[in-house]
Order: structure tokens, then C-alpha cells, then sequence
């Protein structure tokens, strides 16, 4: 279960609908408990991919240690890719999949034309393929995991928000 | 003992440590030495013939081992070598 804020949802579609027709990509930096994700930033990255960008994103190594470096400093973990896929779904092709880390949740952003279309996030199984990972948006964080229920006043992770 | 930073989804390989000493001459053996330690790291860092493999990268501060003399790189006791996975895709499959 991965949890974004709208404010962090409309930061990735607004990054998508002005890099359209182009793959645009970035890193997810928040934290993680008992399988629970929230993100709290994004980091926008070049795509650096040398061929047809409308298509294809790569993240060039420098920029993935800069955001390993950045999450280190913020006391954030790195918990995520999220990438554009213009007029196409917000599912995972097999060149997302052959490349794909574990642990990591890909969060895919479509279009249709240059209108959002959907948003979803997977993750990779043992079996080196992508289950889906429920996306909650969330207004007002710590309200949404109290009702959750999972979290209360003196559970660290709760307080952070 | 040079330093290996493993880049966080490799991290439960290596019970969520992110920095690892490990000695070694070059980096080849430095990233033996760090398998040897941590064996379920294997499959990510090597191939089949235990070369490094091509969607890993290793860096040198900011320097590609690749732009130096590759797994034959020398390490030194104070070498910060970093594990940067590869990351790309798109959403066509066509190659």
C-alpha cells in the first residue's frame, strides 16, 4: 500500500502533462512501516535516454546517486520510481518489467494525448514479475491512518505527520 | 578496508546495512569479498560466469569503473565504492 498526498499527485501529473509527448521520470523519497509506504517528495530526473524519449526513460547513474545521497540527508528513504507512459496504459510493458528492481515501487502515470488519464502503482514479486500496490490518497495524512487504523498518537511513524 | 555503499533495493540482502567494509585489491575482489558476506546478493551483482553484470553499475565517487580499468580497478583502504542500479524502461515493448 503505497499512500501519496494530493499535493504530491498533482506534482506528478503536472510533470507529465509538460513533459507530454515525452517520458518523464523521477524518484518517490518518504518513509516505510509494516509494508505501509507514504511518500513525501518527489525528485524530477532527466530522462536520459538516447533514443526515442516518447518511449523510453533511463535515469542516468549520477542522478541515482544524487537521490540516494539527497533521501540520506532528508532522513527519507528512497522507495520509488515513477515514470510517464504518453498514450499508453498505466501498466507496466516488458521493458519495465526486465528492468525493474525489487523492493522499489514503480508508480506509472498515463496519458491520453496531453490529458492524465490513469495512475498506478506496482511492485515486484519474487517471481520477478509486477503485482499491483494500492495507491490511497490521502488530504489530510495523519487523520487518513488513524482511520486506517494501524497507527496512533505514540507510534513514531504517525507522528512524523 | 574500502567502504561499499549498496543502494537501497539491494538492502535486504544485506540486513538493511547500507555501508560495508570489505578488503580486496581491485573491485572485483572487493565485490567477491561483499558476496561472500552477504550470498543472496549474488544474482543481482553477477552473471552466470561471475563477471559483473552489465545492468550494474559501480562507481568510484563519481567515477564509472567502467571509465577506469573495470572490475580490475585498484581499490585503496579509504576507495567509496558505490552499487548503482540500472534504471530504465518505457511503455512500449518494442524493442
Amino acid at each position: 500500500m503505497i499512500y501519496l498526498s494530493q499535493k504530491i499527485k498533482i506534482e506528478l501529473i503536472n510533470e507529465v502533462l509538460v513533459g507530454y509527448p515525452y517520458e518523464v521520470c523521477g524518484f518517490l523519497l518518504g518513509y516505510e512501516k509494516r509494508e505501509v509506504r507514504i511518500i513525501d517528495e518527489i525528485l524530477v530526473v532527466k530522462n536520459a535516454n538516447i533514443g526515442d524519449q516518447r518511449r523510453r526513460f533511463e535515469i542516468s547513474p549520477l542522478d541515482y546517486l544524487h537521490s540516494e545521497a539527497e533521501a540520506e540527508r532528508k532522513g527519507l528513504q528512497l522507495l520509488g520510481i515513477y515514470h510517464s507512459h504518453p498514450d499508453h496504459p498505466s501498466i507496466p510493458s516488458e521493458i519495465d518489467r526486465l528492468a525493474a528492481q525489487p523492493y522499489f515501487s514503480y508508480v506509472i502515470i498515463s496519458t491520453k494525448s496531453d490529458v492524465f488519464n490513469t495512475i498506478q502503482s506496482w511492485r515486484m514479486n519474487e517471481n520477478a514479475q509486477f503485482e499491483e500496490e494500492k495507491i490511497i490518497t490521502i488530504h489530510n495524512k495523519l487523520n487518513n491512518l488513524k482511520q486506517h487504523g494501524n497507527y496512533h498518537h505514540s507510534d513514531t511513524f504517525a507522528q512524523v505527520y | 578496508m574500502a567502504t561499499i555503499i549498496i543502494p537501497t533495493p539491494l538492502r535486504k540482502f544485506t540486513n538493511q546495512q547500507t555501508r560495508i567494509k570489505v578488503g580486496g585489491e581491485n573491485i572485483q575482489q572487493s565485490i567477491n569479498e561483499l558476496i561472500s558476506e552477504f550470498p543472496d546478493l549474488k544474482k543481482n551483482l553477477l552473471e552466470d560466469n561471475g563477471k559483473i553484470r552489465n545492468y550494474v553499475n559501480i562507481f568510484i565517487g563519481n567515477k564509472d569503473i567502467r571509465d577506469l580499468s573495470n572490475e580490475h580497478t585498484l581499490v585503496e583502504h579509504d576507495t567509496v565504492i558505490s552499487i548503482v542500479p540500472a534504471i530504465a524502461g518505457g511503455s512500449s515493448n518494442q524493442l
